[in-house]
């Protein structure tokens, strides 16, 4: 009789490689390798059937520190291989490993079909707001007037919201997370593993070297409470120290305003509570920015549709057979002639 | 001049009919003319009463050209008959022109004393000035060289559809089917399969079918009636005598290659996952691929030519068989990605259906020119293998060759076709699948000594380790990997004995396909052809006519542009003089000249138009005596 002995749970350390992991001391994708590997434990990943796909840049390096299968690409096309890889095996748990400029710049193309399709991966932007590779140069996300080696008087043109245009490509699970944030980021990276679906996620991330403390307005210890707010479905939509400040839909307009419970007569009753499945709501959250408003984490938006490979076994279930899948059939269908 | 108020009542004596060995005939009119249809209605009669035969569909790059202008000329031409046919045909014998600016554009390539068969009811004084006519054509003597049957095809085709309840405009329509019906009398053609073809492909609206199908007996009718001044009665071409026995269809080489590429990954054990993006004239594999699904074939139509590059590495990756296809300019898109699936070592196709370039250049019109692109068109050291398609039916055996040759040395195989190629038509002794020998892959599933860049010693290819393979796990990408280990590797020795061993598992192959022979003509001598791809049958028709004429002369054709046959370069040596006609500015000639020091001189077009065998002839004869 064969006893067949039940696999030993994994732990966050059997998804760590043995290869020297080579991101500055201090960087954020440290700390997000760690919540990852954790999350991979956390939902019994199976390291076989799990794929980590990345393009370039310091945070695509991310596959080589990851026990399980791994492609390190070319900048932007991600998406791409990671499609092709989807299709000939929708079976494997795919993540997507990318930075602002990999996603957002050369590959945004990719991404915004990546998403539109709905295919069934996590995909994961490391926003550090720069291009760390190159050694500093702003990025599609860097804030107007940034200093940087290409724009040493500040650059001129205007960042781009990851978050919004993922919603606006047809994303159907739109959340964020921070680096340090380890308490919070594996339950995001938890709920955009069981989405089906294409699950992005925009993880703020420090570069400690070319931008350090660009997220600090909201995301160092002492403003995490004051700026920031995690959003959770079901739950009313407030923030602060105490859980009293809140977000609330403007009489008359249609805008959404922080306001405070107790002042100017506001209850409880008058705060959003929050709905996933709401584009619009998603949409207004994503676009809050600091100071006046917090910035929200957590998922924004969680939609489920049916994924690409879903559609495309579909159709293939629908495709007539002429031939039953005979090729010398095929060759002999439609006018032959016989010479003797 | 005939016209067709000269009629008959009793039909012609069909024994009065010319016997020619074959014949060249263009059909041409104005894109919405449907003159590809017709051609394509005439390749399968001619084909089916066992003619030997090459088309050349020629048309414009506009969907919708403005009607009656030369830019929106569509044509089709078709060289059948009793003997081999190598070329869709120099000079053609009869001309169909639909209107005057068909007339304009084609009349030049007719022959001297060839037949012209033209709507006059087309000949208005607006369409004369369309076409740029100062004078009507019919009545300035201009065409007295030639045979001419005028004919009222307009008004000719409203009568014999008027019975059908058709608008003026769909009963116009009909003019082709009614031509064609004329020109199956010409070449005593059977009309059976086309009336079988329009009525299926109108299955849902039969008043249409069955006007086309009266419209069609009508154009014959006239010609089996019809009295022409000189007491022509039509032409008789006798069956092909030499052709192998066995079951014939005809094929296009757009077919062939998406027939050759399912049949190659069955014969691999692969799925086929064929990603792409419409570009003419490229697209036809797709189109072709996309109703396949029952053979295991799975197509991406991606977001531009970089996204299908790389889906289809990520779905080799992923343990299928990845094929991306474009042409030129979408090639050049796909460079980036062609060097990591060079890098990773995995097995990928890529499709080159070639047309004239640089940039858009002639998207519809063929051309050759994509050869350097393909041997030396990427950053660093970057080898892969191609190979080239000589005919439509050829693509078959081509698309094969690359999946046995890609995936048993895990390596990207590029395959050059062309506009030509893609388009055309020739008859096929179709093969049976089952007698091919299968290549099947094994996938690595030992984890004993296992890293992912573990060669086979023999053919030098990696360990194909697929996702989803359990104590496999594994990191690959672009950065250079250890010689030992398959991990990183910065190591200046190991980057010099990665690229040595990338160069030699590519040069080794030329140790795996056939050598170099010669097509015709002796194996040592004064004067060798040497070409590639689409000009195979003007230069073997070329050669061959020389042959006949006393000269000596030989034609060598390469399946196999890299690595090439070993015997290559000997066999060169063997030639006083090496010709090499291509339809470039010489890209094959600078490969022979590099590579072997060869005394190479080219015969170079780039018209956007095949060569003719003509032509060939007097190049090569001017080079022999040179
Ligand atoms: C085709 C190509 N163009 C440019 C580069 C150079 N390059 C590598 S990474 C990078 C930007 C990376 O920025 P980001 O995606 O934000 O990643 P980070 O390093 O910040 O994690 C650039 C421009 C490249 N590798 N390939
Ligand atoms: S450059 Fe920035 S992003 Fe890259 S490893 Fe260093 S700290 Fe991290
Ligand atoms: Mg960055």
């Amino acid at each position: 009789m064969n006893v067949v002995t039940p696999p030993a749970k994994l732990t966050a350390k059997d998804f760590a490689t043995d290869q020297e992991v080579r991101w500055c001391p201090g960087c954020g994708d440290y700390a997000i390798l760690k919540g990852v590997q954790k999350t991979l434990a956390d939902i019994g990943a199976v390291p076989e059937k799990t794929v980590f796909i990345s393009g370039i840049g310091c945070a695509a390096r991310f596959p080589y520190y990851m026990a399980t299968y791994g492609f390190h690409t070319i900048h932007g096309r991600a998406p791409s291989f990671a499609t092709g890889v989807k299709l000939a095996n929708p079976e494997l748990d795919v993540w997507v490993v990318s930075g602002d400029g990999d996603a957002l710049s050369i590959g945004g193309n990719h991404l915004i079909h990546l998403l539109r399709r709905n295919v069934n991966l996590q995909f994961l932007l490391f926003n550090n707001e720069i291009y760390g590779l190159t050694k500093g140069q702003y990025s599609p996300t860097s804030r107007a007037g940034t200093r940087s080696p290409s724009t040493p008087l500040g650059s001129v043109d205007n960042p781009l919201s990851a978050t919004l245009l993922a919603l606006a490509a047809g994303a159907r699970f739109v959340a964020r997370a921070v680096d340090s944030q380890q308490k919070h980021l594996p339950g995001v990276l938890t709920r955009a593993h069981q989405h089906i679906g294409t699950s992005f996620v925009e993880i703020f991330q420090n570069c400690i070297v070319y931008n350090d403390g660009v997220f600090a307005d909201f995301t160092a210890k002492d403003k995490i409470a004051g700026s920031q707010i995690a959003v959770e479905h079901g739950k009313p939509l407030v923030f602060g120290a105490d859980g009293k400040m809140g977000l609330h839909v403007k009489p008359g307009a249609f805008e959404i305003d922080v306001v405070e419970i107790g002042v100017n007569g506001i209850t409880e009753n008058d705060i959003l509570v929050h709905d996933e499945t709401n584009k619009v709501l998603a949409t207004l959250l994503a676009g809050m920015q600091g100071p006046a408003f917090p910035v929200a984490i957590g998922v924004l938006y969680c939609d489920p549709a049916a994924s690409y490979e879903q559609g495309v076994e579909a159709v293939k279930e629908r495709a007539p057979s002429h031939n039953n899948g005979d090729l010398n059939s095929l060759l002999r269908s439609g006018h032959t002639w016989q010479v003797d | 001049m005939v016209t067709n108020t000269a009629l008959k009542t009793e039909v012609n004596d069909e024994t009065l009919r010319q016997q020619l060995e074959s014949a060249v005939v263009r059909f041409a009119g104005d894109s919405g003319d449907g003159m590809q249809v017709t051609g394509g209605q005439f390749t399968l009669s001619a084909a089916l009463a066992g003619n030997n035969l090459a088309t050349f569909p020629d048309f414009p790059a506009e969907i919708r050209a403005p009607v009656g202008t030369t830019f929106g000329v569509s044509s089709f031409q078709i060289n059948f008959g009793s003997r081999v046919i190598k070329t869709s045909g120099d000079e053609f014998d009869l001309l169909v022109a639909m209107n005057p600016a068909a007339l304009f554009v084609e009349l030049k390539g007719l022959k001297a004393g060839g037949v012209i068969i033209l709507d006059t009811g087309s000949f208005s004084e607006r369409n004369l000035r369309k076409a740029g006519y100062q004078n009507n054509p019919l009545e300035d003597g201009s065409l007295s060289g030639y045979r001419v049957i005028g004919l009222d095809i307009s008004q000719l085709t409203l009568d014999a559809v008027k019975d059908f309840g058709l608008t003026n405009k769909e009963a116009l329509r009909c003019k082709n089917f009614w031509t064609l019906g004329y020109v199956f009398w010409m070449f005593a053609n059977k009309r059976k399969e086309t009336v079988e073809w329009l009525r299926k492909k109108f299955a849902k609206r039969p008043e249409i079918a069955e006007a086309n199908i009266a419209a069609l007996n009508a154009g014959h009718a006239l010609g089996e009636t019809s009295e022409t001044a000189d007491g022509f009665q039509g032409f008789t071409i006798p069956q092909t005598e030499q052709a192998e026995p066995g079951l014939y269809r005809t094929v296009m080489g757009s077919e062939a290659i998406a027939w050759g590429l399912a049949t190659g990954a069955r014969l691999a054990g692969l799925k086929l996952t064929f990603c792409s993006y419409p570009i003419t004239p490229a697209s036809s594999v797709l189109h072709t691929l996309s109703n396949m699904a029952e053979y295991n074939v799975t197509t991406f139509q991606a977001e531009d030519e970089i996204a299908a590059a790389c889906a289809a590495i990520g779905a080799s990756y992923a343990g299928t068989l990845g094929v991306t296809s474009s042409s030129g300019p979408g090639i050049a898109l796909k460079g980036e990605a062609i060097g990591l699936a060079i890098g990773i070592e995995i097995p990928l196709i890529i499709l080159n259906t070639q047309r004239a370039g640089p940039s858009t250049g002639l998207p519809t019109k063929t051309e050759q020119s994509d050869l350097y692109q393909a041997v030396y068109g990427r950053n660093a050291d970057s080898p892969l293998v191609v190979l080239a398609a000589r005919s439509p039916a050829n693509c078959f055996d081509v698309a094969i060759e690359a999946v046995r040759l890609a995936t048993k040395y895990m390596t990207p195989v590029m395959i050059l076709s062309d506009g030509y190629i893609g388009n055309a038509a020739e008859p096929w002794l179709i093969p049976d699948i089952d007698s091919i020998k299968p290549f099947p892959v094994s996938f690595r599933t030992d984890p004993e000594n296992f890293h992912p860049f573990v060669r086979d010693e023999a053919t030098l290819a990696r360990a194909w380790a697929i996702p989803g393979t359990p104590e496999l796990m594994h990191r690959i990408g672009g950065i250079e990997k250890s010689y030992d280990s398959g991990h990183i590797s910065y190591d200046p020795e190991n980057h010099q004995k990665m690229t040595d061993v990338r160069a030699a598992k590519i040069n080794g192959i030329a140790k795996d396909i056939p050598p170099q022979t010669v097509e015709v003509g002796p194996e040592r001598g004064p004067v060798a052809v040497v070409g590639w791809g689409s000009t195979y049958g003007p230069i073997n028709r070329a050669v061959t006519n020389l042959l006949d004429m006393g000269k000596t002369v030989s034609h060598i054709h390469l399946n196999n542009i890299w690595p090439l046959p070993t015997n290559l370069g000997a066999l060169l040596s063997q030639f006083d003089k090496i010709l090499v006609p291509e339809m470039n500015k010489g890209q094959l000639l600078t490969v022979l000249r590099s590579e072997f020091l060869a005394p190479a001189v080219g015969i170079n077009k780039v018209t956007g138009q095949p060569f003719k065998i003509r032509e060939l002839e007097q190049a090569i004869l001017a080079e022999m005596e040179a």
